[in-house]
């Protein structure tokens, strides 16, 4: 597979890893550490940006040279809240890469693509580089890829549920379909899944309930880093298609090419 | 609903001038009589605490049978898929948060509260300058989540005084909550505009009847301006809804399934909003009221794991009504919010206070205590979960 590059910037692992629901900051960082992981994404809600943002205990325990920090707008319920959480954190923090998330549903956390549509197109404008949470809609997708976003994160599975890519055929067609990378984002729940995304041919996961909640987060971590690698080297193997019938290794026409010895 | 002006519809007045809404909780409440609930959860079986353990979604028979006497024995195994339930959909975070009393002055006489206006007791009610102070205090402790409480005191603390002490302390907390008296429509839009995003208020007790006899003058008789409240605070904008049944007033397995049902509404009606459910159990407060129904510490378990397996995103909250071995003990099975270094008097942080309390505190851990044995049992606690920007 080629490098991952989103908007310009090269990336070494396909995995990336949501900061929440850790139980301490120090094994949050660990675990990043361990899946060599180069993008996390931060709930800017979460952050505390007044005494600026190297302060704040959850940023300071990771290190911007290794690891782009992504703010969230995570809690955002519309458009203009959206933009107006972006924009704080641009001028506290210095951000200017954004997961746009606007999902007024608090229950399932699932985005409204009205309202992420929207921001999208006022975030762009302003010069972030926007990647925006989505539900797996082919169309939406590529709404947001003609207004700009540089990625596109479909979600797998209803967030934190772990059930992985039960959008499948969706995903399939935003893949297919998409001249921007792909990130699956959501719903993942096992190193399979996050393997199985990146076969189908996702360009990078992100991944935090199944890794952040598990019993020990930093292998877990290490474990769906594992998997993304192998599903990679796989595609660079050059993997078969599957069929639906079985592909005898001896052939029913086989006979006719053996030196067999003619009868009569 | 909101008509072609922007306005919020829906809403009429009673002929006392006191507002309604067409379709409210209120509604539901009269298809779930006490009786037909007491009835529903006694006759529970273990079958159906079993049926309810494996099934994924609300019913009311479910959460009858999680909070029937049935489930006792199965208390353990809810306790477990409750923890694991907790952690998959709030990780192993914990949200902090402190209340400010400002006022003690009441003009309600709730039998079982402290601030009784029958009780002759010191009473303080803090200006808007002496209420910043305190808050000041609080946020160079650490707190970021704010929630402000009060007696029913129109006098001293009416709706100006929130808006202006809101509007004073929104730029230095991430969250303003408040608990205090039930507001129309239009009164809770002045305090989201001056910067509030929380609104708690509990019910006290579902019960019409019993809810008569504890309240037997004041505004606060009026249930259902009580038990609209929060719907009215959705319409006018406040994100997140506390909700909660006094403990030890009335039978707490029929309180419990009502609190459930409202989250349940709550949260289908007012989806923008976000639900938790608190557990205040009655402690000792001046006039001695003794609870007619005490909740022991088995029961508190089984009500907090029911509520939790019916309802994963609810967030479940523990003040420092309890003790810090029973909170330190409750945590894992499914509580997202704790208070910490509470104190239930008006001014009680900056000065030594002579005022009535509301409730005698049982947890008397300071905030870093309390965070400390919080990451101690591997979980992140976290002062900042929201921020002012949101609804700037």
């Amino acid at each position: 597979m080629n490098k991952l590059v989103i908007a310009g910037r090269e990336f070494n692992s396909r995995l990336f890893i949501g900061t929440g629901k850790f139980g301490a900051n120090s094994v949050m960082r660990q675990a990043a550490e361990a899946a060599h992981c180069e993008l996390v994404t931060v709930a800017l809600r979460r952050v505390d940006l007044r005494r600026g943002a190297p302060e704040d205990p959850l940023i300071s325990h990771l290190d911007p040279e290794k690891v782009l920090i992504v703010p969230n707008t995570s809690g955002a319920r519309n458009a203009e809240e959206a933009i107006r959480i972006a924009r704080i954190a641009r001028a506290g923090g210095g951000f200017d890469w954004v997961k746009l998330e606007v999902t007024p549903d608090h229950n399932h956390l699932l985005p409204d693509p009205i309202e992420t549509l929207k921001a999208a197109e006022t975030l762009v404008k302003d010069g972030f580089n926007v990647l925006p949470y989505i539900n797996a809609d082919p169309v939406l997708a590529r709404r947001l890829e003609e207004v700009g976003t540089v990625a596109v994160m479909p979600l797998g599975a209803p967030i934190g549920t772990n059930r992985g890519l039960r959008m499948r055929d969706m995903i399939e067609i935003i893949i297919e379909q998409a001249r921007v990378p792909v990130v699956v984002d959501a719903g993942l729940g096992m190193p399979s899944h996050a393997a199985e995304a990146i076969e189908m041919g996702a360009d990078a996961v992100l991944v935090n309930t199944a890794i952040a909640t598990a019993a020990d987060p930093v292998r877990m971590a290490s474990a769906f880093a594992l998997a993304v690698q192998a599903a990679e080297l796989a595609c660079d193997a050059g993997a078969r298609e599957e069929s639906r019938t079985a592909q005898a290794s001896s052939p029913l026409t086989g006979f006719l090419w053996e030196e067999g010895e003619a009868e009569g | 609903m909101r008509d072609e002006d922007g306005r919020l519809s829906g809403a009429k007045s009673a002929s006392d001038g006191t507002e309604r809404l067409d379709q409210s909780f209120a509604t539901v409440l009269r298809d779930w009589p006490v009786d037909r609930v007491r009835e529903l959860i006694d006759s529970r079986t273990d079958a159906d605490v079993e049926c309810a353990l494996r099934s994924p979604h609300f019913a009311p028979d479910c959460l009858a049978a999680l909070l029937s006497p049935a489930a006792f024995g199965h208390l353990e195994r809810m306790a477990q898929a409750s923890a694991r339930l907790t952690r998959q959909r709030f990780g192993r975070v914990i949200q902090f948060y402190v209340p400010l009393y400002v006022s003690n002055y009441c003009i309600n006489s709730c039998l079982y509260c402290g601030f009784n206006c029958r009780n002759t007791v010191p009473r303080q009610a803090l200006s808007v300058e002496d209420a910043v102070r305190e808050a000041h205090f609080l946020s160079s402790e650490g707190f970021q989540h704010l929630l402000l409480v009060a007696g029913e005191d129109p006098v001293n603390v009416p709706v100006a005084y929130f808006e202006q002490l809101v509007s004073a302390l929104h730029d230095r907390f991430a969250s303003i909550n408040i608990e205090i008296y039930p507001m129309d429509v239009d009164d809770y839009a002045r305090l989201v505009n001056a910067g509030i995003d929380s609104l708690t208020l509990y019910q006290e007790t579902y019960d019409p009847e019993l809810y008569a006899q504890v309240h037997p003058t004041g505004p606060k008789r009026d249930f259902r301006f009580r038990l609209e409240g929060v719907e009215r605070g959705a319409r006018a904008g406040v994100t997140f809804l506390g909700i909660g049944s006094l403990l030890g007033l009335g039978d707490w397995r029929v309180e419990s399934f009502y609190v459930g049902l409202h989250a349940r509404y709550l949260q289908q009606r007012c989806w923008r909003q976000h639900v938790s459910v608190s557990f205040p159990r009655i402690q000792p407060a001046a006039g001695a009221f003794e609870p007619p129904c005490p909740v022991s510490d088995a029961d508190f378990a089984q009500i907090i794991c029911a509520l939790r397996l019916q309802l994963p995103d609810a967030g479940l909250v523990l003040s420092t009504r309890e003790s810090a071995r029973l909170r330190d003990n409750l945590l894992p099975m499914g509580i997202t919010r704790l208070s910490a270094g509470s104190r239930t008097t008006p001014g009680g942080y900056s000065e030594e206070s002579d005022a009535e309390g509301q409730f005698e505190v049982q947890d008397h851990r300071s905030l870093a205590d309390v965070m400390n044995s919080v990451r101690s049992m591997g979980f992140d606690p976290v002062c900042k979960d929201w921020d002012a920007s949101y609804h700037a």
